[in-house]
């Protein structure tokens, strides 16, 4: 298959109630939005979601606020998220009031750590091996799955074993893709989406700009389509 | 208050050396580097993706969507910089390339142990990028007001979880500046304002005063 094309709706049409799934961005800078909006159309409910963040919610960030919820804001928006993975849960004010009712819970992990975490998942490593968390509660309570954490010595430094993070879907946004799934994100979009590709059973990416196979120079693209099994078109450049 | 805050960024702004990599957090940090002489040139580091962070942007026109800070504001950045994704952008911080970081605290102890992320009970927001700067940075550098509310911040050891252990350089307050060395909490400046007295009295720890004490610059 050379051309992934499909549309928003038919690459969410998989995602069930209770998957896994995980998502780019960066406070909603870098998130797949076409992507949110057909999750929330298709309804799904009881997600795990794998982010940096929350996203955002109408109104924000304070400087330019947004007229919409922002990346998985979206879902957050539509109680549609039972658990988040994520580094910082600070930020859109929906969270908390979920956690507070109960209906949302939170697993957190080092920016860095859930890089690599996706990373091993992706690459095939049995984990990595990080000296990020030792002596907190990253290293006395249990992970996302509820495992204790193994910590392990290596030539005298101590560090945390951190087991790959793997989903049933990824979702990414792209500035620029070919149809085959060969893709760059711009700027600061990259953030997670770059790790997040191959590291989930299905990988979506939905693109601002959409090119031929070989209208470009092979090395526009940072990451390979060999990793990518969908392309959706239309992402818009985010307006304030 | 405000005058305490510049004092503070001020004196952090004296420990930015020529060609240094930093990452400033969020708050008070953020005030340095209008306090770096011209002839310093540091690399901002913002641990979302880029090395070259200029200010935040103040006219809609200046707004380019795709380039937030690590707090989520609309910045601008400076012409050499490099965008980069997670894996990168903490790779270059666990890496130890990564000069130095400047972060508030909620408690630090004399062995550098640092609390910065997590009241229980209270309101969680996530530990973000911090765990992974304060491991990866050669010298972490804390800036804060003193106390709490007259309650000690800098204490024998923290009660707080831990953001890290052992990894706390300096600490710089309104009343002087502090190392973190084998023998102890050793203050190497102290602020005209305030006696020895006066700052141990704030330290819920026993403090070392430098051989060489210096008065602390406003």
């Amino acid at each position: 298959m050379i051309d992934k094309i499909i549309t928003a709706d038919e690459a969410v049409a998989g995602i069930e109630d209770g998957m896994t799934i995980m998502v780019g961005g960066f406070l909603g800078t870098g998130s797949p939005e076409i992507l949110m909006d057909a999750l929330v159309r298709k309804g799904v409910k009881h997600l795990t979601v794998i982010g940096n963040d929350g996203g955002l919610a109408e109104g924000q960030p304070a400087n330019f606020p947004g007229k919409t919820p922002r990346g998985i804001g979206k879902l957050l928006e539509n109680r549609m998220v039972d658990h988040i993975i994520a580094t910082h849960v600070g930020v859109n004010p929906r969270l908390n009031e979920q956690f507070a009712d109960g209906s949302l819970k939170y697993t957190l992990v080092p920016q860095g750590t859930l890089a690599e975490k996706i990373r091993a998942a992706n690459y095939g490593l049995g984990g990595i091996l990080t000296p990020t968390g030792v002596g907190t509660l990253m290293e006395t309570e249990k992970d996302e799955l509820g495992r204790d954490k193994i910590t392990m010595e290596i030539d005298g430094k101590k560090y945390l074993l951190e087991r790959p993070l793997h989903a049933d879907y990824a979702l990414c946004r792209a500035s620029i893709c070919d149809k085959f799934g060969n893709f760059s994100c711009t700027k600061a979009t990259k953030t997670f989406n770059y790790v997040m590709a191959g590291a989930a059973d299905h990988t979506i990416v939905a693109t601002e700009k959409l090119v031929d196979i070989a209208e470009m120079d092979p090395d526009t693209f940072e990451i390979a389509g060999v990793l990518v099994d969908n392309v959706v078109e239309g992402e818009p450049k985010w307006q304030i | 208050m405000a005058d305490i805050k510049v004092r503070i960024a001020k004196r952090v702004a004296k420990e930015m050396h020529d060609g240094d990599v930093v990452n400033l957090g969020i708050g008070l940090p953020t005030m340095v580097p209008q306090f770096i002489p011209e002839d310093v040139v540091v690399t901002l580091h913002s641990e979302n993706g880029f090395a070259g962070l200029a200010g935040p942007v103040t006219e809609e026109a200046e707004v380019d969507t795709n380039v937030i800070d690590s707090g989520g504001t609309y910045v601008k950045t400076v012409d050499r910089v490099k965008y980069f994704d997670a894996a990168d952008s903490f790779g270059i911080i666990r890496g130890g390339h990564v000069d130095a970081t400047v972060l508030g605290a909620m408690q630090v102890a004399p062995n550098g142990d640092l609390a910065n992320w997590i009241i229980p009970g209270k309101k969680v927001a996530g530990m973000g990028g911090a765990m992974d700067l304060v491991v990866g940075a050669k010298k972490v550098i804390i800036a804060m007001t003193h106390t709490q509310k007259g309650n000690h911040k800098i204490l024998e050891a923290c009660t707080l979880p831990l953001t890290a252990e052992k990894v706390v350089d300096m600490i710089i307050t309104e009343m002087g500046v502090m190392e973190v060395r084998p023998e102890g909490l050793v203050v190497t400046e102290l602020h005209p304002d305030f006696s020895k007295e006066d700052i141990q009295e704030a330290t819920g720890c026993k403090l070392i005063f430098a051989e060489d004490l210096k008065a602390m610059e406003d």
